[in-house]
């Protein structure tokens, strides 16, 4: 009902009615409000009041709405307004107007005024928009419109200057017929042509600027290209023009000057080995991470290894491969008088770019060379050939060392198995027969085609070749071959160590190449050995489900483990590949009988292997200690009286209890301890009782020492007494007397190595936690720093505050409205009321002063008759 | 008579084969002997068949008798009644007709004799058509007996061939399995199942007195493949397949009877389980007690021998008698004294490589779960089962872990085990794993240390759920049904399926194969 917002632009106008000055000046109109304390720079708002002033303007305004309304109320009908969207209040006040006037637009065009030449809006001047001349953009024509202002055609001046008989003189030859033609039409005609040829003109320059600007259009899109030629070319022309300021091309020069940078320091070998020890302990520590199972995502450190042999450069050997890379001007040329001019100099003193294998070459060249050196020196004529080309190559830098030093061991390695004239020989046949590069092969057989048949070395030079002709810096698809050709060469090293013989010497050999590509792709690695030993364990549970037993993995598992634990971490809590090939082992070691010495060696190799992963995590295998215990207790010749029991896959007593009891006790002469044969894995041939007694106390002596490392790597673990005391009671049982010295050295050992009595240990409790902190009661004390200000703790509390104390406000105010209000409805309807009344004892009056002076009337009369 | 027509027979027969295929000559032999009384004697020929070296001949004769014998049965050519002698055929005082269905059915009983022989042959075929064609007569004869009725409510089943078929197929030198799995198709007949049971049940009693009780291999298993075979209804009302059906009166027979099913079941069973059996044999019924046995006996109870039995023994077998004893416990009330310290003792490293893990562990949980055990008898399962976690194998450790911590949640006096802040000295472990009465194991004073061995584990999960024990355990028990039967394949796959983001690697730069900063391998093996 009631306005109860006094708003302040109403007040102003009630205000500026009468003068302000004026209102103000009356003291009867002023009301001062009191202040209780005088603060010295505070502004009032409500110092001074003006009473009347309000009051009538709270009158005013009621008058205007609430008396209107009050007057309405009860009445049916009502002021209709038809103008458009009057009564949307959805739409926007901007939008009404808008609408309004394009309607009202509408409506004057609609009438068509063919007198009215201006109707469209636009004034425009030349047919051009006035208003965008206004804008004086267009500064382009000014030149041409300079020319021909002023200069007013012949017809024109004719027309206007030589009057009507030269115009008419002029026309009159060729149109003498329209002679009927008024004078009026001819100026019309004149005018029209006039018009017509300054829009012509108009529209050509408007055609030339158009060009222009499209001109300048397609010059900008390709001025980045020409930028360094175009760079190049204003620096021409500043050699052809000397006109330019010297001084001022100096200080250019200056300014844009590269500022001399500080080269990188040369540095030292001490410093070197800093750096590469930093960044082995920054590796390890990471392994650490890793190995506590804490989140290694955070740091998303990538070992930049690259091939083996791999500089990094795109460097490729053979020439027809250069061509590719070679640069299109000036360089390419040079980079083959180089290479040529390398040739020539008989590889020797080549820089880092050569490749790899041709240094391992040039040691063997230079083998030769040195001649006939005493043995000793051969032996050692690798490091010799390599630090004379270190000191030949004196600028390789320090990847290239690591790297070097990774190939030299192989090629070390391979130079102890075959002797150095052979090596010379092959690599002088590999160098004549081999091509320079190598298509990446799609599948194992296409591997197996390009590596069967040549020597282990050959192949690794093969493969090398392969990876250098397809590198992934030269083609597109030469990522995804590679990655594939991991998996091949994966399978292929399986399929060399299936074979029989298995040829391990390969398999050994090509690892770095392994190496080198799984660096390269550590996703595509870990998806093909994931499969393989999936595949692996699937078939062992397999057999399993099916016939209750399985065999151990072949040689090619085993060497796909071991080959994991070169690869990847085993060390790592969680690992997409080492986990599986946990997995794997702790499989077979479980679930895989053990029925002869084969199966005792496969198994064997399979601790060897479990024992390599835990050995810096030292996490417990519990399998491990498991196959060991049954080891020991296939060698227990008196199975009555154990103190242990052996579990899955051993048997207590039965058929195969005592493969490792000696048959002759005698065999203990002529035993030597000898590496044991991964090929035993695939089968053994064994054909006399002493051989095989030889063969057992090997893998007893195996057996001993993987025991030994057990016990050294949990000793620190709680339950170790428990662990090992199955292990203990076996190892009491061995019959002592019939094996050799070293065993019983190494059985001594071992004893000494596991606990004898179980460790005292505190009983278990929970993990400290932080403990909660008790609730204070104590009051809290706020220092307050400025007084009478809002205090709150939050920002949120405060406004909650402000919106309380603002509510509370209003309401009191609304409040006070409404009574106003009342009072004024009340005030008017009393003033209706009386003057209601008024009008009636007016009307009352009169009606009874004219019924008197009619009754005195009569009564005159009546006297008068009387009379 | 009959020797020498025979041989005459057989070489009129060897001529004729020359000149036609064999099947024919049969079948014309079977035409002329249904056409004709004056042909009888080619029956001869027919039975030479069944003792012919080649399996087709004999697998054809078989047919043949079959098809000659149903027919003359449902004609009522055979001699109905009590026979006499054979040798007292010709002198008695009797029609032609009465001689020659006589003559008949000696043939055929010398035809059934050579059928139950063959079912020992050689070949598998011959051994199928021969039970076949057995049962087909046994059938027909159902219909047709050869019994007069002398009083009616003597159902005439032809139980004297059922008996014989069943003594030849429990044979105590060959594995019949492959021939009692055929014949469990007939066994899908109430009456036949019921007969067999009978028949079953006297002659093992007679075979297994006349051995004096030993171990019968073989033997034994012919019987449990058998016993095992026979699937029992389960009411009264699915006793609707029947062989013979004279179409008389149901309910006085005893093969028609749900509850003489079950009982003779029953006894089967208990007379089967009576003697001793080989070691396997326990497990393999072990493992079919509880769903397949105890359910359609009418007093289990009466298993509680076998049971206990079993249980006695040890190992495997003390696992799966604990199936069958906890149907008793659960179901019939059966009170089982020093049940759980037996229970506790069954707890051995092998307990995680058995086969039966899974049933194992299902029933120890069920039996652990009771919350009125007493603390020092769970504290005792707790200990013992994490001393034996330090053998297990992962997949087993994933189960075993919860169930342990299981066990602490539901007694939570059992806390001490992974909390004892009162005691500050270090002390040895006062468990005793070698005592057998969980009372005096002294596990209550000892802590779970073996757990903390395990946080050690190489795998993470192992790790992760060992160190539950660190905090303390929250209230909600841990569900490990679903991990009972988890193989380390299994576990595998999780690995394998997850697609890793980020694959750290080596940074140890790999010279050699055999050569590295950790390598074990090398130093026992060459590469050779």
């Amino acid at each position: 009902m009631g306005k109860p917002q006094k708003k302040k632009n109403v007040a102003d106008k009630v205000r500026k009615t009468k003068t302000s000055t004026e209102i103000k000046n009356n003291p009867f109109e002023v009301k001062v409000n009191r202040k209780k304390f005088d603060i010295l720079g505070r502004k009032g708002k409500h110092d001074v009041g003006l009473p009347g002033v309000s009051r009538s303007k709270a009158i005013n305004k009621r008058k205007n709405t609430l008396l209107k309304e009050y007057k309405q109320k009860g009445k049916a009908n009502k002021f209709i307004d038809r103008r458009f969207g009057e009564y949307d209040t959805k739409m926007a006040p901007e939008d009404k107007i808008l609408q309004r006037f394009s309607m009202e637009r509408q409506r004057t065009l609609e009438k068509k005024d063919m007198y009215n030449l201006n109707e469209d809006e636009e004034l425009t001047h030349y047919g051009q928009s006035l208003a965008e001349m206004e804008k004086l953009n267009d500064i382009v024509d000014s030149d041409s419109d300079s020319e021909e202002k002023g200069l007013l055609s012949a017809e024109l001046t004719a027309s206007h200057f030589g009057g009507g008989g030269g115009l008419l003189r002029k026309k009159g030859p060729g149109e003498k017929g329209d002679k009927g033609r008024s004078r009026q039409e001819l100026i019309d005609e004149l005018i029209i042509k006039s018009k017509q040829e300054k829009r012509e003109r108009q529209t050509q320059k408007e055609e030339s600027h158009v060009l222009t600007e499209k001109l300048d259009q397609e010059w900008k899109s390709i001025q980045g290209l020409l930028s360094h030629k175009g760079s190049r070319a204003q620096s021409q022309d500043q050699t052809e023009k000397p006109k330019l300021d010297d001084y001022d091309m100096m200080v250019r020069e200056l300014g844009f000057e590269m500022k001399a940078q500080p080269s990188e320091k040369l540095k030292s070998e001490e410093e070197l080995a800093r750096e590469e020890r930093e960044r082995l302990q920054n590796l390890e520590a990471d392994r650490l991470r890793r190995m506590r199972g804490e989140a290694a995502e955070s740091s998303k450190k990538k070992a930049v290894h690259f091939s083996a042999d791999d500089l990094n450069d795109g460097f490729i050997l053979d020439k027809e491969d250069k061509k590719m890379l070679a640069y299109k001007d000036g360089k390419w040329s040079v980079g083959e008088e180089k290479e040529e001019k390398e040739d020539v100099e008989g590889e020797e003193g080549e820089s880092g770019e050569e490749e790899e294998v041709e240094e391992d070459d040039e040691e063997a060249e230079e083998d030769s060379e040195d001649g006939d050196d005493s043995d000793d020196d051969e032996e050692d004529s690798d490091e010799d050939a390599h630090s004379d080309l270190e000191s030949e190559q004196g600028s390789a830098r320090e990847e290239e060392e690591l790297e070097k030093d990774e190939e030299e061991l192989p090629a070390a390695s391979a130079s102890c198995q075959l002797s150095e004239e052979e090596l010379k020989a092959q690599q002088e046949a590999a160098k004549a027969e081999l091509p320079y590069t190598f298509k990446a092969p799609d599948n194992t057989e296409e591997l197996k085609d390009m590596l069967q048949g040549h020597s282990p070395l050959i192949q690794r030079l093969i493969l090398e070749r392969t990876l250098k002709s397809n590198h992934p810096s030269l083609a597109v698809g030469n990522k995804l071959k590679l990655q594939k050709m991991f998996g091949f060469l994966l399978e292929y090293m399986g399929e060399l160590a299936s074979s029989k013989p298995p040829e391990l010497n390969t398999v050994n050999i090509l690892t770095p190449q392994l190496y080198g590509l799984c660096q390269l792709f550590p996703a595509a690695a870990c998806k093909a050995m994931q499969t393989l030993l999936g595949d692996s364990a699937h078939g062992i549970e397999e057999t399993v489900e099916v016939t209750g037993r399985a065999p151990f993995p072949g040689l090619d598992t085993l060497i796909y483990l071991k080959i994991t634990a070169l690869l990847f971490p085993t060390s790592d809590f969680r690992h997409p590949v080492t986990i599986p090939a946990f997995l794997c082992i702790s499989q077979a070691l479980t679930q895989c009988p053990v029925t002869s010495l084969q199966d005792v060696t496969c198994g064997l190799v399979l601790c060897c292997l479990a024992l390599e992963y835990v050995t810096l995590s030292r996490r417990l295998f519990p399998e491990v200690v498991n196959f060991l215990l049954g080891v020991l207790h296939l060698a227990v010749p008196d199975k009555t009286t154990l103190g242990f029991s052996v579990v899955s896959p051993f048997k207590q007593v039965g058929r195969n209890a005592e493969l490792l009891v000696l048959n002759t006790p005698e065999a203990t002469e002529g035993w030597s301890r000898t590496p044991l044969r991964l090929s035993a894995v695939q089968g053994l041939q064994l054909h006399s009782d002493l051989e095989k007694d030889h063969y057992r106390l090997s893998l007893l002596n195996t057996c001993l020492d993987l025991v030994k490392r057990c016990a050294v790597l949990y000793k620190d673990t709680t339950s170790i007494f428990h662990i090992f005391q199955p292990i203990r009671a076996a190892l009491a049982h061995l019959p002592l007397k019939n094996y050799p010295a070293p065993l019983q050295e190494l059985h001594r050992e071992v004893l000494e190595a596991l606990p004898e009595t179980p460790a005292q240990q505190l009983p278990l409790v929970f993990d400290k936690k932080k403990p909660i902190p008790l609730k204070l009661l104590t009051p809290k004390i706020v220092q307050v720093l400025d007084y009478g200000k809002k205090r709150g703790n939050t920002k949120e509390q405060r406004e909650q505050e402000r919106l309380k104390h603002k509510y509370k406000k209003e309401f009191k105010g609304a409040l006070r409205e409404i009574r106003k209000d009342t009072r004024f409805l009340a005030r008017e309807k009393l003033s209706d009321v009386m003057k209601r009344d008024s009008e009636r004892k007016r009307k009352v009056k009169e009606l009874m002063g004219s019924l008197s002076t009619q009754e005195g009337e009569w009564k005159a009369l009546k006297k008068m008759k009387r009379k | 008579m009959a020797a020498t027509k025979s041989s005459n027979v057989r070489l009129e027969s060897s001529t004729e084969s020359i000149k036609k295929p064999h099947r024919i000559v049969i079948n014309d032999k079977v035409e002329s002997i249904l056409q004709s009384k004056k042909n009888a004697n080619e029956i001869f020929d027919l039975l030479e068949y069944l003792q012919s070296d080649k399996e087709k001949e004999v697998v054809r004769g078989v047919n043949a008798c079959g098809q000659l014998f149903c027919d003359l049965l449902e004609r009522g050519d055979l001699f109905v009644g009590k026979l006499p002698k054979e040798e007292e055929l010709l002198e008695g005082e009797r029609s032609a007709d009465d001689k020659y269905r006589m003559f008949l059915r000696y043939r055929y009983n010398s035809c059934i004799e050579q059928l139950l022989e063959n079912m020992g042959h050689k070949v598998y075929q011959v051994k199928e058509s021969s039970l076949c064609m057995l049962m087909k007569f046994a059938s027909t004869e159902g219909k047709f007996p050869l019994q007069k009725l002398d009083w009616c409510e003597h159902y005439s089943f032809p139980r004297e061939l059922l008996e014989a078929v069943v003594q030849r197929l429990l044979s105590d030198s060959e594995d019949m399995a492959m021939l009692i799995s055929r014949f469990q198709e007939f066994l899908e007949m109430d009456d036949v199942r019921y007969y067999v049971m009978c028949s079953l049940r006297d002659y093992v009693a007679k075979v297994m007195d006349k051995n004096k009780g030993a171990v019968m291999p073989t033997f034994q298993n012919n019987v449990f493949a058998l016993l095992s075979n026979i699937n029992m209804p389960s009411q009264e009302s699915e006793l609707t397949n029947f062989m013979a059906t004279q179409g008389a009166k149901h309910g006085d027979w005893k093969a028609a009877k749900f509850k003489e099913h079950r009982r003779v079941f029953e006894r089967t069973w208990l007379m089967f389980l009576k003697y001793k059996l080989p070691g396997s044999m326990y497990k393999k019924v072990l493992v079919i007690i509880h769903d397949s046995i105890l359910p359609h006996m009418s007093e289990p109870t009466l298993m509680i021998d076998f049971l206990t039995a079993a249980y006695e023994i040890g190992g495997a077998i003390s696992l799966l008698a604990l199936n069958g004893l906890f149907v008793l416990i659960h179901h019939h009330n059966l009170e089982y004294p020093d049940f759980y310290k037996k229970l506790y003792n069954l707890l051995e490293p092998s307990v995680f490589h058995v086969k039966y893990r899974a049933r194992f562990f299902h029933l120890a949980n069920l039996f652990l779960s009771s919350t009125h055990l007493p603390v020092y008898l769970v504290a005792a399962f707790a200990k013992r089962l994490s001393r034996l976690a330090l053998t297990a194998p992962p997949n087993a450790l994933l189960m075993l872990l919860p169930f342990i911590c299981n066990l602490i949640r539901r007694h939570p006096s059992c806390r001490v085990l992974i909390h004892r802040p009162s005691a500050e000295e270090p002390c040895n472990d006062p468990y005793s794993m070698e005592e057998e009465d969980p009372a005096q194991c002294r596990a209550l004073e000892s802590s779970l240390w073996e757990i903390k061995t395990l946080q050690n584990h190489y795998h993470p999960d192992v790790a992760k759920a060992a160190q539950a024990i660190n905090q303390p355990l929250s209230e909600i028990e841990e569900d490990i049904s679903k991990r009972l039967e988890l193989s380390t394949f299994g576990l595998m796959t999780k690995d394998l399926k997850s697609a890793p983001s980020n694959v750290p690697l080596e940074f140890d730069t790999v010279s050699q194969l055999l050569k590295g900063s950790r390598d074990v391998l090398g130093a026992h093996f060459c590469l050779e």
